[in-house]
């Protein structure tokens, strides 16, 4: 046991505590403490009045036992007499007790605050001083309405000491900070800010502390402060080393007041003013120049001090992004902290360029030193330095080196410390989407991360590359071979057999082609996996299955079989059983159409706010996500579910599979159709809705409607090559509809009956952004009363390389020829962009094909004898008469393509019905080459005379 | 402001906690389990600073004494490791080559020092020479030894 050096030796308590430290376990504390306590209690109760050292002792015993983590239950009577003493040391024992182990008994806290207010009104500076730290420490509630009044008169009357002055201004900046509504402004507010010029400088310490925090509330009332407080900077920073005495500290003058003013400027804009921005600007250079200088001591302190104070300069240069000369230089000199033997530089300095990178007078500045980024990330020894280099990678990322810092990632996730792990596999999955030039180099990147840290590949990631694919058709094949290699490895990842079940069930036909991956081959290899996996990716199995099924016939009876095992239909998990059951009989019972209708492709997702980037938010906690952000998401829930109320006894109200991430208990049937669907189970007897229920896969779609859109009038007229656009889609639904060296408008819709909808993808091909960016779409002259055509609101804005999509839902309500056309404006760089594109809704997208046999063909087509039922076109082959092309195109055309009806078996023949809203209008087809001559003769007959003009024309440009 | 200072040992054993905001005892004791484990497996040399949750935490070890405190986003780290020096000189002070021990025995004075210094997570007097002249003024309130020595013990 040390003796102690100076003050009050409290035998008792060094004797105590000296027990406790001999105690050789755990249990033998316990014993003492437990002997301690019931001393101490019967001290207490005694009859005896214990006398003021005594009381002292026990509660400061009690403290000590209390702080070695055990609880304490009494006492705190004894604590708030020793308020009351007289005596100093009994008094600040009992603070302290107070302080530590407050509690929110009502009784004890008037008692408490009765003694601080004796206290406070003592005159006594000490006292005071112990009342003021007290209430900061506690910082309650009670004690701010009991206090927060007085506190504000203490600190600018002026006859209070300076050392009180400086424990009541951050007593009252804890208060306010607690309960700001109890702390008044007043007549003291303007005060305060004046003690910025106070001669003490430990005054002026304490105080800015308090004033920065209540500018930060009401800027306007203490926008006087900017001005001192640069003077006041200015005459430290100028300030030789020794002028400021005891408040220099290592040879740097008052480091902790200078950073406080240089925080507290951040809190406004640059100053207006000429001369105080002039004045400012200087210190800052001084600062930046100091830094040059050669330290003035070889202590750690010293540099510490210097760099603390130009760390908070660059802080100040960054928030007004304004100077790009200094912003140049604050990178220049964490450039060459960057390479600092310091590993605490080197961390700050890469935690300080993170936001150097998002100004764009230094983004290019601070990309020079990515190599040495990317060394660090390498070499540096501890994690929470490569950490920082990471984020720095990610935070000057752009197009130009996307490629490189990618590949650094991946590499580096192969040896990453598990703890950053999951952050960085969700940088590197949106590093890849963002800058995805092409969509393949996309994929891989996404594959490679399940390759190498497939384990902490969350949900969201896999999810993504999910929509991603199914949004872009230019990638479907590639992702669909891809994902078929990468499954050839031995042992995968299990998020890889996701993603191969989901990529193969919707596109494994582009890769079917080759014998290496036939239908079967593709299957074996799936479910080669399938017993590795756990329930929720074998669910997904079945169902990719299911897919196979309808996308490779020949698949059917060996998918069948495997459903049929008792291991799949007796599995004891209720959900493999249920779909292999389900699935099972689907098979077996539906027809092919009804099949190929309820698996149909998924349809594309709604784009949204990328769900790795909301994780990754997420991670970062909720200051990483500007307002903005939020809001915008708030805004977008609330009318996806209010929208649905407004409209809701619109016919044209179409229900979208809204979800963002596909559930793997929604993934094949994501999409439902009809025109009366409600948030609430569909009544409509459609067997696609019966199956649906009968699977019992959640819905996951949300109601959303589209205001009316707005006609504008001095919309652009249509682009001149706007036709052969149109005609590019009569027989497809997906693909790149405009593109120019701006803008690049893809396209993916789909049709039901006399419904459709279209998403529309605006992608900003420029590195500079859209702004005001709107659509219109409309509907000129007689298309008007035959068309139905809504289209969402689109984002305004489209960053340079982003892409925006846009929702439109139409309705036929009668036949139509004409195209709706889409007018689209933009502000590029300033110019206004002004085009008009007819939008590629056709007469035929709402064909219903309809099979029927040879002699109800003929019977019909008689029928419609009738010369204006009839229209024919010969004309000129314009592309190779390749049978699988020309059938291809006419299953396009959304008819039924009828086998052995035409006696020439060179011929085509076709059926369907347009269903419109007034209507139906069946139509029949007949198209007959003639590879000699290269011509073609296009016969069309239906019920209404106009579509069969209408049919003819469009696609006699066709073949 | 600073939220936290912790003061543990290589062992692990806690000396000091000072808690600038109000925090349940589940809180704190979870914070406290998680940092002291965080810091001490650190190896040498690595940097003082590592990101926690939401907060910066900075820390620094003297003998065998670690000094930890939890910072808020715009606090600044170097600053924070002049103030955890400042400290240990006003201990070193008043203790006269100030140990662990010293803070064992005295946890209270090592308490009273710290209010002298920082009150509700910042700096009110960064100047040694006053912080050592209120603790002056406080200690000539006190009773003189022979007083408390006369006094019955335990």
């Amino acid at each position: 046991m040390p003796a102690v050096s100076k003050g009050d030796g409290m035998r008792g308590l060094a004797v105590f505590i000296s027990d406790i430290r001999n105690c050789k376990s755990k249990e033998a504390e316990i014993k003492r403490i437990n002997k301690e306590l019931a001393n101490i209690r019967s001290k207490f109760k005694g009859d005896k009045a214990l006398d003021g050292y005594s009381k002292k002792k026990y509660v400061c015993k009690l403290l000590f036992i209390f702080l070695l983590g055990h609880d304490i239950d009494f006492g705190h009577m004894e604590a708030v007499n020793l308020l009351s003493s007289n005596k100093y040391t009994e008094k600040q024992i009992g603070y302290l007790f107070i302080s530590v182990l407050v509690n929110s008994n009502s009784e004890l806290i008037r008692l408490i605050n009765n003694a601080i207010k004796n206290d406070l009104s003592s005159r006594n500076p000490t006292f005071m001083c112990l009342a003021l730290h007290c209430i900061a420490n506690v910082g309650s509630r009670e004690m701010a309405e009991a206090f927060a009044g007085e506190i504000p008169r203490i600190l600018v009357a002026g006859d209070t000491m300076d050392s009180v002055k400086q424990s009541a201004a951050l007593c009252l900046l804890r208060l306010y900070k607690t309960s700001p509504d109890l702390v008044l402004m007043g007549e003291w507010t303007s005060r305060v800010v004046h003690l910025l010029n106070d001669q003490h400088m430990g005054v002026v310490t304490a105080a800015i502390s308090l004033i920065t925090c209540l500018s930060q509330k009401n800027p306007d009332e203490f926008k006087t402060c900017v001005s001192l407080a640069v003077s006041r900077l200015s005459r430290i920073v100028s300030s030789a080393s020794t002028d400021l005495q005891d408040y220099t500290y290592y040879f740097v003058p008052a480091p902790w007041l200078s950073c406080k003013l240089l925080r507290l400027l951040q809190c406004y804009p640059p100053p207006e003013d000429g001369a105080v921005k002039g004045r400012l600007v200087e210190c800052l250079e001084t600062i930046l120049n100091k830094a040059q200088e050669p330290p003035k001591s070889k202590k750690v302190q010293h540099s510490n001090a210097k760099n603390a104070i130009l760390f908070e300069a660059i802080s100040l240069i960054i928030h007004y992004d304004s100077e790009p000369n200094l912003l140049v230089r604050a990178c220049n000199q964490l450039g060459q902290f960057l390479q600092h033997r310091e590993t605490n530089l080197r961390y700050l300095a890469l935690e300080s360029m993170c936001t150097l990178a998002s100004s764009e007078f230094s983004h290019e500045a601070v990309k020079t030193h990515i190599e040495t980024v990317i060394n660090a990330l390498k070499t540096e020894r501890d994690v929470s330095v490569r950490q920082r280099a990471a984020d720095l990678l990610y935070a000057m990322c752009d197009r130009s080196n996307a490629k490189q810092i990618v590949a650094e990632m991946l590499s580096y996730l192969e040896t990453a410390d598990y703890s950053i792990r999951e952050e960085m596999v969700l940088k590197v999955a949106i590093l890849a989407e963002k800058y995805a030039v092409d969509y393949s180099w996309y994929v891989d990147t996404i594959l490679n991360l399940i390759r190498i840290a497939g384990d902490y590949v969350s949900e969201e990631v896999w999810y993504r590359v999910i929509q991603i694919v199914i949004n872009r058709d230019d990638v479907q094949g590639y992702a669909a071979k891809t994902v078929f290699e990468a499954l050839q490895a031995p042992a995968c990842h299990e998020n890889m057999v996701k993603v191969g079940g989901y990529i193969l069930g919707e596109f494994g036909n582009l890769i079917a082609g080759d014998p290496r991956s036939s239908p079967l081959v593709q299957f074996n290899l799936l479910h080669s996996k399938f017993h590795l996996c756990s329930v929720p990716t074998r669910a997904l199995l079945l169902s990719a299955y299911i897919k196979f099924i309808n996308l490779f016939p020949e698949t059917k009876s060996t998918i069948q079989e495997v459903l049929r095992s008792d291991s799949q239909i007796r599995n004891s998990d209720v959900e493999l059983q249920q779909r292999a059951v389900e699935y099972l009989k689907l098979s077996s019972i539906a027809s092919t159409d009804v099949l190929a209708t309820v698996l149909e492709e998924m349809p594309p997702f709604p784009e949204r706010e990328s769900s790795i980037l909301a994780k990754l938010k997420k991670k970062k906690g909720p200051g990483a996500v500007s307002v903005n952000e939020l809001e915008e998401g708030k805004r977008e829930g609330g009318e996806l579910n209010g929208g649905g109320g407004e409209r809701g006894g619109d016919n044209s109200t179409i229900a979208a599979s809204n979800a963002s991430t596909p559930s793997p208990s929604a993934d094949l049937l994501g999409l439902r159709t009809g025109p009366q669907v409600s948030a609430a189970p569909p009544s409509a007897g459609s067997l696609l809705v019966d199956v649906f229920s009968e699977a019992g896969v959640n819905d996951d779609g949300f109601l959303s409607s589209a205001p009316p859109s707005a006609v504008s009038e001095d919309a652009a007229p249509p682009l001149p090559e706007s036709n052969e656009l149109l005609n590019k889609f009569v027989c497809k639904n997906n693909g790149v509809l405009f593109e120019n060296q701006l803008l690049q408008i893809g396209i993916k819709s789909e049709y039901r009956q006399n419904l459709g909808r279209m998403y529309l993808f605006y992608g900003n091909k420029t590195s500079v952004q859209f702004v005001t960016f709107t659509t219109t779409v409309s509907c000129p002259g007689e298309l008007h009363p035959q068309l139905n055509v809504q289209a969402k609101p689109v984002e305004p804005l489209i960053e340079g390389g982003a892409q925006v999509q846009q929702v439109i839902n139409i309705e036929c309500l009668g036949d139509f020829c004409e195209a709706p056309l889409l007018n689209i404006k933009f502000r590029y760089g300033g110019a206004l962009q002004n085009l008009s594109l007819k939008l590629p809704v056709t007469i035929n997208k709402f064909f219903q094909p309809t099979e029927m046999a040879s002699h109800d063909f003929f019977q019909r087509w008689k029928q419609l004898s009738q010369p204006q039922q009839e229209a024919q076109k010969i004309f000129k082959a314009s592309h190779a008469m390749d049978t699988e092309v020309i059938k291809a195109k006419l299953l396009g055309l959304g008819m039924a393509l009828l086998e052995n009806v035409d006696p020439n078996p060179e011929n085509f023949v076709c059926a369907g019905v347009i269903q419109t809203k007034a209507q139906q209008v069946g139509s029949l087809l007949r198209l007959e080459p003639n590879a000699q001559a290269q011509m073609y003769r296009l016969t069309l007959r239906s019920s209404k005379d106009t579509v069969s003009k209408r049919l003819c024309e469009l696609l006699a440009e066709q073949f | 402001m600073m939220r936290f200072l912790l003061l543990f040992s290589r062992q692990g054993k806690l000396r000091l906690q000072k808690w600038f905001t109000v925090l349940s005892d589940r809180d704190k004791r979870k914070i406290i389990r998680d940092l002291t484990q965080m810091v001490l497996s650190r190896p040498p040399k690595a940097c003082n600073f590592l990101p926690w949750r939401d907060l910066k935490i900075v820390y620094r070890r003297y003998a065998s004494l670690y000094f930890c405190c939890g910072l808020e986003q715009d606090d600044n780290e170097l600053l924070t490791l002049d103030i955890l020096h400042r400290y240990v000189e006003l201990l070193d002070q008043y203790f006269g080559n100030v140990c662990e021990l010293d803070i064992i025995f005295n946890f209270e004075k090592a308490y009273f020092i710290l209010d002298e210094f920082v009150i509700g997570g910042e700096v009110q007097e960064t100047s040694k020479a006053s912080v050592a002249k209120s603790i002056e003024e406080a200690e000539s309130l006190q009773e003189t030894m022979e007083e408390y020595l006369s006094k019955r013990t335990y």
